[in-house]
């Protein structure tokens, strides 16, 4: 990996606008730039069409001989399926309110970063066939036909787009690039262009279960470990359920937080609270993924590997799923999933409810999936957890909303109720970068790939500042999150715009708060570094005192 | 810019001189007719043709704290979960222009004194806000008071709009506020065009030339008024005429009034084919017209594909022995499995 630039002369080195018009300005393929191309044989395990073997870089990308109508065709059947697509391709007045909403613009100074800028490149090729002017006057207005190195631009700026929707928050319209985006990478997909990163974790959902392709007795033997530590903690070793039926709630999280650093704190957390409720729930080592890199492939990939939670579910009859804390898997499950893969199976109750409080969740009826946070911040509200946010006083945290929870959820207060229950020092970023106005890590939809590197810190400079803020400000040391692609993100974007900020899970801080029954004494938190405010032993204070 | 410039001077000197050589019932007669049924026709087609197309999937925007916890407060304005909610956000949206109003700028400083470093600052920024909403709406009271010449009797509300448009009784005839309002909105909105970089950046002829156009039609509008006078008696009675089906001469009307009604013809043509659908399309958005009730209630793609996926039965038949070596309990046991 390249060296990257300070934050200072990163920000100082973005370029101005180029002179020619954007029509004219053609995408540079610089490494770094670009993430690495999908594998030949992983396209052709998945039946994804035209799998090749290329390179962004080279000149000629080997696309099919037919390519140009492969993607007309394809285009033109989008269209018909989706009204979205119709309509934000009809729409747009270029009024600008969404130009400096997005991540990717601020920190590049890209022009065709602004999100109507990445719609329009899509849009001029709309206009061709499917406006009266734009068939009439060409490039005049803005028209432009299909050539390969529109596909190139396509690829290179649907791949500078995290689908974080915000500037869909801010459009008059409500004109979401995301879904553009999405639109976008299907039709790239349709002519075999994919990238590594996205299609590699497809692959291994599709076939071992989850993205990093753990297979079922690894995955035991993983969290079997992890409740090892949790015993080292605290002197109680956490059950492990699996594959067992007859549960009341199956559990499906990220497998990324079975796997990496910091979240794997966050999974040990889960571990400790349910054995603490002695909840009736199982894991599942074959739907032992939560999140859903198809998603950021093609919809019916992503209904694809979204289908074995519902028929996991029916398998182990279970009646309820909870689902852990994660960003675009809570896209899917709240927007997409009950639509995909729906109604859910007979088996699952009618409205799931909380065996600990009772508390029914009406707004999971129909997917009967409910938020590891809601379903917390229910029981401390009940008064059900016995917590001594004490533990947590090392760290002065703050909050960052993941864009999928924020803006294709609502799920904003919930994380801030538990965080402000287990934690007694809680300070939010400037109000332009939270709750629904949140900026993005830079790297999610599958852009968490190291060889872009620099480019996600450029993308992650808006989020790199508030978070800076915040710490030169009011000391925060600690950033928590309710998302296992932020856990992974966020440590090198803190690292480069706020060295010392640490970054967890949001269960991780429950955990390190929760005072089990028959727990020994805790001194280490959950990284097993030391807790504050630990009296010394009563013998020790005893000894000094002599 | 300039060529949209052009493009509406040309339409306005065709039409003048066009009236001066006695074309007046082309101008005045045959494209108006043209312009109003090409209007509702294409509005009409362009957003059957949108509504064509399905909505597979409820994606609305949420734009604060969801529906969940009885103590949670959920945000019903941004986070509407119930039909009259989302009918009251349409309505904010429409009639304030809600997401607009969350406008900001953001400063991008190299250094800071704060951060020690770079700093990103978001500054709110309601300056579009305000004069979209003030075009929008003298626009919209510009073409009501427009009625007068439409209807005999005139109706008392077209009568007191006037009344208060020209309250503060400047000149005479009296000065219309809306009219020298929608001027200086048009005008904001074009110079945010040429002289914000950005949006120079992204504008096309096809954002102009409305531009160009109101201002054009405004403008001819506002001569008429106050200084190249028309004879309002006489283009009430032509107008109504035309609103009859019964057209009478125009002979004697001045130019500019041809001038000005071709412009509003051009835009009327104009508008089914351009971004100015916009009007219509806003209330077919998905991501501010369905409820965010997307775990409670079961939104139905009508082209939902078959389910495919790798089956647990699949999984198992792949890992049996490694998944009964861990303790796993199967489905069928390996011995089973073989026979
Ligand atoms: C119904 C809800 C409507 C909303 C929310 C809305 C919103 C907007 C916004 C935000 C702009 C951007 C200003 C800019 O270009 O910078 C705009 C422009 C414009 N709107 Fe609307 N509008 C609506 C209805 C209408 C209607 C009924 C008309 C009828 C003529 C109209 C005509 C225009 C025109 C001509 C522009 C062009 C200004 C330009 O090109 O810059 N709008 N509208
Ligand atoms: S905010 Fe919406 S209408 Fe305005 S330029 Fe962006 S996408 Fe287009
Ligand atoms: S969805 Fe996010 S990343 Fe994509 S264009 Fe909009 S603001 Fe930028």
């Amino acid at each position: 990996m390249a060296k990257l630039p300070t934050p200072q002369e990163l920000v100082a080195s973005r370029p101005d606008f180029p002179e020619q018009d954007w029509l004219d300005v053609k995408p540079q393929f610089t490494p770094g730039s670009y993430c690495y191309p999908a594998k030949k044989e992983t396209m052709e395990l998945l039946h994804m069409p035209n799998p090749h073997d290329w390179d962004p870089a080279a000149e000629d990308w080997n696309l099919p001989e037919d390519w140009e109508k492969i993607l007309c065709d394809a285009f033109a059947e989008r269209l018909e399926k989706h009204r979205s697509l119709k309509l934000f391709m009809d729409i747009c007045v270029r009024c600008g309110a969404c130009a400096d909403k997005c991540h990717f613009f601020l920190g590049t100074n890209d022009p065709k970063n602004m999100p109507v800028l990445r719609a329009e490149l899509l849009r001029s090729l709309y206009r061709r066939d499917y406006t009266m002017l734009g068939k009439i006057l060409g490039k005049k207005v803005g028209a432009r036909g299909w050539d390969k190195d529109v596909v190139k631009e396509l690829f290179y700026y649907a791949y500078q787009c995290t689908e974080c929707r915000r500037c869909s928050l801010f459009c008059p319209y409500g004109i979401d690039t995301a879904e553009i985006t999405a639109i976008v990478r299907e039709l790239l997909h349709e002519v075999g262009l994919g990238i590594h990163w996205i299609m590699d974790p497809v692959k291994n959902c599709s076939f071992t279960g989850n993205h990093l392709g753990i297979q079922p007795h690894s995955f035991v033997e993983i969290v079997e470990m992890l409740a090892d530590d949790c015993e080292t903690i605290t002197g109680i070793r956490p059950k492990t359920p699996f594959n067992e039926k007859g549960h009341e709630i199956l559990f499906i999280t990220p497998s990324g937080d079975v796997f990496a650093d910091p979240g794997i704190y966050t999974f040990m957390g889960y571990l400790m609270l349910f054995h603490e409720l002695d909840l009736d729930y199982t894991f599942s080592t074959y739907a032992s993924e939560g999140g859903n890199f198809g998603s950021f492939t093609t919809f019916n990939m992503a209904k694809k590997l979204n289908a074995k939670m519902y028929a996991e579910a029916e398998r182990l009859g279970a009646k309820w799923i909870l689902g852990g804390e994660c960003g675009h898997m809570w896209r899917v499950i709240n927007q997409y999933m009950a639509t995909y893969n729906g109604p859910a199976p007979s088996c699952m109750m009618d409205v799931p409810t909380s065996p600990i409080t009772g508390t029914k969740f009406t707004n999971a009826a129909a997917t009967k999936m409910v938020h590891i946070t809601e379903f917390t911040a229910d029981l401390i509200k009940h008064n059900k957890l016995n917590l001594d946010p004490s533990r947590n006083d090392h760290i002065i945290t703050t909050f960052h909303d993941s864009c999928n929870p924020a803006r294709g959820m609502g799920l904003l207060e919930e994380p801030r109720y538990v965080l402000k229950a287990v934690c007694n020092n809680f300070v939010e970023m400037p109000e332009n970068t939270i709750r629904e106005q949140t900026f993005c890590c830079g790297a999610g939809s599958g852009l968490n790939t190291e060889e872009i590197m620099e480019l996600r810190m450029r993308s992650g400079m808006p989020r790199g500042n508030a978070l800076r803020y915040v710490q030169e400000k009011y000391g925060v040391n600690h950033m928590a999150c309710v998302c296992a692609i932020d856990r992974a993100t966020l440590p090198p974007l803190a690292n480069y715009w706020a060295p010392g900020v640490t970054v967890s899970g949001l269960h991780e801080l429950v955990a390190n708060a929760l005072v089990m029954k028959g727990e020994c004494k805790r001194t280490m938190d959950l990284r097993q570094e030391d807790l504050p405010n630990v009296e010394p032993d009563e013998t020790e204070t005893q000894v000094e005192g002599q | 810019m300039f060529a949209s410039l052009l493009v509406v001077a040309i339409i306005g000197a065709i039409a003048w001189a066009g009236s001066a050589v006695g074309l007046g019932v082309l101008f005045g007669v045959v494209l108006p007719y043209v312009a109003v049924a090409a209007f509702f026709v294409g509005v009409i087609w362009r957003m059957v043709y949108w509504a064509k197309s399905p909505v597979p999937f409820a994606i609305p925007t949420t734009g604060g704290q969801e529906r969940s916890l009885d103590f949670i407060k959920q945000a019903k304005w941004d986070c509407p979960t119930t039909t009259f909610g989302v009918v009251r956000r349409m309505f904010l949206e429409v009639v304030f222009f809600r997401s607009l109003f969350r406008n900001t700028c953001a400063d991008v400083r190299e250094f800071d004194e704060v951060n020690n470093g770079p700093r990103t600052i978001y500054f709110s920024s309601k300056w579009l806000w305000v004069f979209s909403l003030l075009f929008h709406y003298c626009f919209l009271l510009v073409f009501i008071r427009h009625f007068r010449f439409f209807m005999d009797p005139v109706c008392p509300v077209i009568t007191w709009i006037e009344t208060i448009d020209g309250i503060m009784q400047v000149g005479a005839p009296r000065f219309f506020w809306t009219g020298g309002l929608l001027l200086c909105a048009l005008l904001f909105l074009l110079a945010r065009r040429a002289f914000n970089q950005r949006l120079r950046y992204i504008s096309l002829p096809n954002d102009y030339f409305p531009l160009f156009l109101l201002i054009g039609i405004v403008g001819t509008g506002i001569c008429l008024r106050y200084f190249d006078k028309t004879d309002i008696a006489q283009v009430k009675v032509f107008i109504m005429g035309l609103v009859h089906f019964a057209p009478v001469s125009a002979d004697g009307i001045n130019a500019l009034f041809f001038v000005h009604l071709t412009l509003v013809s051009v835009l009327l043509l104009y508008f089914p084919f351009s971004k100015l659908m916009h009007m219509a399309g806003i209330f077919f958005s998905p991501t501010r017209n369905l409820p965010c009730n997307t775990r409670e209630v079961r939104h139905v793609n009508p082209w939902n594909p078959p389910k495919q996926f790798y089956t647990y039965a699949e999984y198992e038949d792949a890992f049996r022995d490694a998944m009964a070596d861990a303790g796993l309990p199967l489905e069928k046991q390996p011995e089973k499995a073989a026979e």
